[in-house]
């Protein structure tokens, strides 16, 4: 199937000088939940708004849905719904107007029965009436994503949609999204967290300076991510460690009080049960344990590190 | 052409008029008021006629311009700035729209909040003075041509202006100078040389002449030459916002 938007030596160097993409090329299937992942100031939110036309290229093109973003941009840009990274609304209309523009803005006849689905998915219909700036927060929010659904986009970019958001709020943004998805629509989304990319997406790209480093299907990706590390606390500090235990998976701190486990948290067998039952057997007893789990700055430095 | 998004930011802009009614519209029909309380009924009746017009109403064209020109630079700067300084902007630049269909929602809207402004002032006039207006469709031209073409102007400044006090020093410095220098209150053939022909450096100067001739058939120029600066000034403006929208300037990164 021909991807709903075609990225191809995508080049963005600000006036300042700054080059904030270097030669991005991606492709996002029909349909598909894709997640943009990478730290802040990677470009993520540079290469959504090139896209939808507030940021200008300095090289390259964009297709979205077989059409060019700059010669055909009336066709391309009526396909997309954008939530930006900020909220940002005009604070003295209500509700029912500001959705009302929106849909306007985006070329459509005023459809009341459409909108009012909209706003009860978002449950903001019974605020319809009320200025904006009377809404909560996360009211506000939830307004943004109304205001890029007003005109039934086929793509929906969110970007950063949790940054900031209380855990029920992004429950009932991902079970949106999820229904969203359901109905067809193909959903971009970014975040700087690897838990949120797990979470929701069905692809996941890496960007990191500007630079794509991976795209892969989520499982494949995980896989290739998913470190996590158990930390031991010792009793009394180790001057090394037991003959039988010294694997390639297992280190012990210089001052000999701490040992570091790494293991895989896709594996079926972590092989913790086993370190644990031949830690007993050797008499190393522990005071403190703590996991973790490799973060995004590691897997950077795991991804872009030349491999052998 | 996307008549829908026009016809959304017009109906945006104009809602914002209604919502702030006192400042947006009483306050200029005030301080006209106020302008033919003094000038023209309290020190009028003392200053004689000017080219056998009564001085109140040898003043409402000029009145009227100052408003119409401050009111559309103010509606059509702060319309556009607004957006940017909240960030709303975002939907309107990614919004399948082109330049002259966000020209005609912005300033379609300031102009006509002009224009409404204008014909209340006029009409309040009347309340003060008797006039005529002797070329009423000149007049209308007149009124139209000014509203857009300083609601462009407008626009270009809300553009350029990156806080609000740059919003606001063109009006303040340089718009009601020219204005109140430009013919407003006296007839620019009773200034002594050389400040005539300095004057007549001042758009603004044939914008009042061209004004008031349609009212009263008089004029410090020729109606042909205010015609012919007036559209001067449009062009420049058309010209600038052109070039604005090709180079994404202050809009687009
Ligand atoms: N208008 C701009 N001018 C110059 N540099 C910018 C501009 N906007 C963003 N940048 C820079 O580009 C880089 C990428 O920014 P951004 O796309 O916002 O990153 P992200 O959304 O991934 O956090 C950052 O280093 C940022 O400082
Ligand atoms: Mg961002």
């Amino acid at each position: 199937m021909q991807p709903i938007i075609t990225i191809k030596g995508i080049n963005k160097t600000y006036t300042s000088g700054f080059q904030a993409l270097k030669d991005i090329d991606l492709e996002i299937r029909r349909g598909e939940i894709f997640a943009l992942l990478g730290p802040n100031g990677a470009g993520k939110t540079t290469l959504i708004s090139l896209i939808c036309g507030i940021v200008t290229p300095s090289s390259g093109t964009v297709h979205v849905a077989g059409h060019d973003i700059v010669s055909d941009y009336r066709a391309a840009r009526s396909t997309i719904g954008l939530v930006p990274q900020e909220v940002a609304t005009a604070a003295f209309e209500t509700v029912a107007a500001t959705m009302q523009f929106s849909r306007g803005l985006f070329g459509k006849p005023r459809n009341p029965a459409y909108i009012e689905t909209v706003l009860r998915e978002l449950s903001l219909w019974d605020k319809r009436h009320a200025k904006i700036v009377t809404l909560s927060g996360g009211m506000k929010r939830r307004l943004m994503i109304a205001k890029a659904l007003s005109h039934e986009p086929q793509i929906l970019f969110l970007d950063e949609p949790t940054a900031g958001v209380d855990v029920e709020l992004r429950r009932d943004m991902w079970a949106m999204v999820r229904r969203l998805r359901d109905s067809g629509v193909t959903i971009i989304l970014t975040t700087h967290y690897i838990e949120e990319a797990e979470e929701m997406a069905d692809r996941i790209g890496v960007i990191n300076q500007g630079r794509i480093i991976v795209i892969e299907d989520k499982a494949v990706l995980m896989n290739k991510l998913g470190k996590k590390q158990l930390a031991l606390t010792l009793q009394n500090p180790l001057e090394r460690l037991p003959e039988e235990l010294a694997g390639h998976r297992l280190e012990l701190s210089a001052d000999g009080n701490e040992i570091v486990y790494t293991f895989d948290s896709q594996a079926e067998h972590t092989g913790i049960p086993e370190l644990l039952r031949q830690l007993g057997k050797h008499g190393i007893d522990f005071k403190d344990l703590h996991s973790s789990q490799s973060s995004l700055e590691e897997i950077f430095v795991n991804l872009v590190r030349p491999r052998p | 052409m996307n008549l829908y998004a026009i016809r959304a930011i017009y109906i945006f802009e104009m809602a914002r008029t209604w919502r702030t009614l006192m400042e947006s519209i009483a306050s200029p029909i005030l301080s006209t008021s106020l302008y033919f309380v003094v000038f023209g009924t309290a020190i009028g009746s003392r200053i004689g006629a000017i080219d056998g017009i009564s001085y109140g109403a040898f003043i409402i064209p000029g009145l009227l311009m100052l408003s119409l020109l401050s009111e559309s630079i103010s509606n059509a700067s702060f319309g556009i700035y607004f957006p940017k300084f909240t960030g709303t902007i975002y939907e309107v630049l990614s919004a399948p729209i082109s330049p002259v269909e966000i020209i005609l929602g912005y300033v379609g809207a300031a102009a006509s909040k002009s224009l409404v402004i204008g014909v209340l002032i006029l009409a309040t006039a009347r309340l003060f003075v008797d006039y005529e207006i002797a070329h009423p469709l000149w007049m209308i031209s007149f009124l139209l041509l000014t509203a857009v073409t300083f609601s462009l102007f407008g626009f270009v400044i809300g553009i350029w202006a990156d806080d609000f006090q740059k919003l606001q020093i063109i009006p303040m410095l340089v718009i009601t100078p020219l204005t109140f220098l430009g013919g407003a209150f006296y007839s620019i053939d009773m200034l002594p040389e050389p400040w005539r022909t300095m004057t007549l450096f001042n758009p603004v100067v044939y914008l009042i002449s061209g004004f008031r001739w349609s009212f009263y058939g008089i004029a410090d120029v020729s109606v042909t030459v205010s015609l012919g600066m007036t559209l001067v000034f449009m062009a420049l403006c058309v010209a600038t916002i052109a070039w604005i929208f090709r180079t994404g300037y202050r809009l687009k990164t």
